[in-house]
């Protein structure tokens, strides 16, 4: 079976957007396909074996999620993801412990959803610390330690950010918010199953994973909760008190099974899959310099998961190299705000000037890409960053040794 | 974003890429827009000894809809007049392209370059 073809047509553009969202396993599928069809029992029935069956499904994985972030299986719930999983946990924390403490500290980096959860929260009266990032794009861990306070109730940091692919020093974070005593909560949803994740050796209380992200499917995710000490949270659905009460509503079988099953291969393969991901990161990073002067990787290359690159390609705006690499699916920014002209506001927190801040792309590399794409890749964008320089005013003056930031552009 | 076919056909095979001599007396330019932006627009006439508009060029750092507009208006100002290409107005660029209206701004850059071009001319003729 040649799993490639499976989940790549030949007429579509090569997939290079895997922090977006992830294609699913075929052998996810293949685990999920049963409790489509004849174990399509409530999980929570407990009267014949239909829900006795699909009970089963769902604490396998369960086991399976849990393990793959050396939890117990008891402090895993499930969600319908990432975006769920970062609001319970916020909102849940911040509410249950509102008559003692009333402040959070996060990162200006964060996704939207965290971001958006805190503006919510500063509406109703919570204090927010937002911590810039480092040229890198990780956070200083002083700054972290001097912004926890006596009224501090959690410090929600993300492991792997989305768009420049860089890991913050976890194990770190938890320490520093274990001795405060604070809550750590950690938006994992880039990070599951692609770098080692141990909530009891980084001390993290709270922690968000993401199905779509690591080859399972859209519309489920899970929140660890730590049992011991333990988290408090106020649901944000309520009803038939599943999920032991954080979460009611009747699980999805199938979804829940599909992430386990691919909580589970993501845990076999993380070493094996890192090293050949690398491999590749390096040939196309390699690929690339080669061939185009002035070229910058925004965020650490280090402390960076390696199925991304954000590259500048200075000189020629992201948008018009996107539409011209028409055989390549890229993308300029998250997937949520690709929609909006400005450029991404975590590169902005680096301090990437505003110019190559235009002039970015986000380059997703996964499971399933080749040594073959990487190469087409490489060639569609050297040929296309060199046809949009020869267009480009800017690369002129630059070619004719005049300085951009010594004009006075008007703004418009 | 579905961009109409004209646009795509400006940005597959743009019009006019390039550069006429800045320091000419004939030759006007217009440098418009900014890199913190993401639109820099240059756009270059020549006119001739009977007042038309014998070539243009430009260059553009920005989207393809940037590219689009710019590559057009070269086309447009052409075997013009510099007062008749004054007329053209960033609405007949837009709706020629068909342009998303959060691409709106592109046709007013391009108007606007057309009109710094024409004014670079003017100020060199003046000077005479």
């Amino acid at each position: 079976m040649n799993v490639h073809t499976q989940i790549r047509r030949n007429d579509q553009p090569i997939y290079l957007d895997y922090q977006a969202t992830t294609p699913l396993d075929p052998r996810v599928l293949e685990a999920m396909m049963p409790y489509f069809t004849h174990q399509f029992g409530n999980p929570h029935s407990r009267s014949h074996s239909y829900g006795w069956e699909a009970e089963e499904g769902v604490e396998k994985a369960r086991a399976q999620v849990a393990k793959l972030v050396g939890a117990d299986e008891k402090e895993v719930i499930f969600t319908s993801g990432a975006t769920e999983s970062n609001n319970l946990a916020i909102r849940g924390v911040a509410e249950f412990y509102k008559d003692r403490k009333n402040h959070i500290v996060t990162t200006v980096t964060e996704h939207k959803c965290v971001l958006d959860t805190c503006r919510h929260l500063e509406q109703q009266g919570f204090e927010v610390t937002y911590l810039p990032v480092q040229k890198n794009g990780l956070i200083d861990l002083d700054a972290l330690r001097a912004a926890i306070t006596d009224k501090t109730v959690v410090v929600s940091i993300m492991a792997v950010n989305n768009e420049i692919g860089v890991i913050q020093p976890l194990a770190e974070i938890g320490k520093i918010c274990r001795e405060k005593k604070v809550f750590f909560h950690t938006d994992a949803a880039q990070a599951a199953g692609k770098i080692p994740l141990d909530v009891e050796a980084m001390n993290i209380d709270l922690m968000s994973i993401s199905g779509h992200k690591i080859y399972g499917p859209k519309g489920i995710g899970a929140l660890y909760v730590r049992r011991k000490p333990r988290v408090r949270l106020v649901p944000l659905i309520v009803g038939g008190g599943q999920e032991r009460g954080f979460r009611s509503g009747t699980l999805p079988t199938p979804l829940c099974v599909g992430l386990g099953e691919a909580a589970e291969i993501a845990m076999n393969e993380m070493d094996e899959e890192a090293k050949r991901l690398t491999k590749l990161q390096q040939r196309m990073l390699k690929g690339l310099q080669d061939r185009l002067p002035e070229i910058f990787v925004n965020g650490d290359l280090e402390h960076r998961i390696p199925g991304n690159l954000n590259i500048s390609f200075a000189y020629v705006e992201g948008e018009s190299l996107m539409m011209g690499i028409k055989n390549l699916a890229v993308s300029s920014g998250s997937a949520c705000t690709s929609a909006s002209l400005e450029p991404s506001y975590v590169l902005r927190a680096l301090g990437v000037d505003e110019e190559l801040a235009h002039t970015s792309l986000r380059i997703g590399l996964g499971r399933f890409t080749t040594e073959h794409e990487v190469d087409t890749a490489v060639d569609e964008l050297v040929r296309h960053v060199k046809k949009l320089r020869e267009m480009s005013p800017l690369w002129e003056m630059a070619q004719e040794g005049i300085d951009i930031k010594s004009i006075e552009w008007a703004a418009h | 974003m579905a961009y109409s076919d004209k646009l795509i056909d400006h940005y597959e095979n743009p019009r006019n890429i390039g550069s006429l001599d800045k320091n000419s007396e004939d030759v006007g330019t217009g440098l418009v827009g900014a890199p913190a932006c993401g639109d820099v627009m240059k756009l270059q006439i020549k006119v001739g000894p009977d007042g038309l508009i014998e070539d243009a060029k430009f260059k553009t750092f920005g989207c393809g809809s940037a590219i689009a507009s710019s590559s057009l208006v070269t086309e447009w100002v052409k075997g013009k007049t510099i007062d008749e290409a004054e007329t053209i107005k960033n609405t007949d660029i837009a709706k020629h392209l068909a342009l998303p209206p959060v691409k709106i701004h592109c046709s007013v850059l391009a108007e606007d370059a057309i009109k710094a071009a024409i004014a670079d001319y003017r100020s060199k003729v003046g000077k005479k």
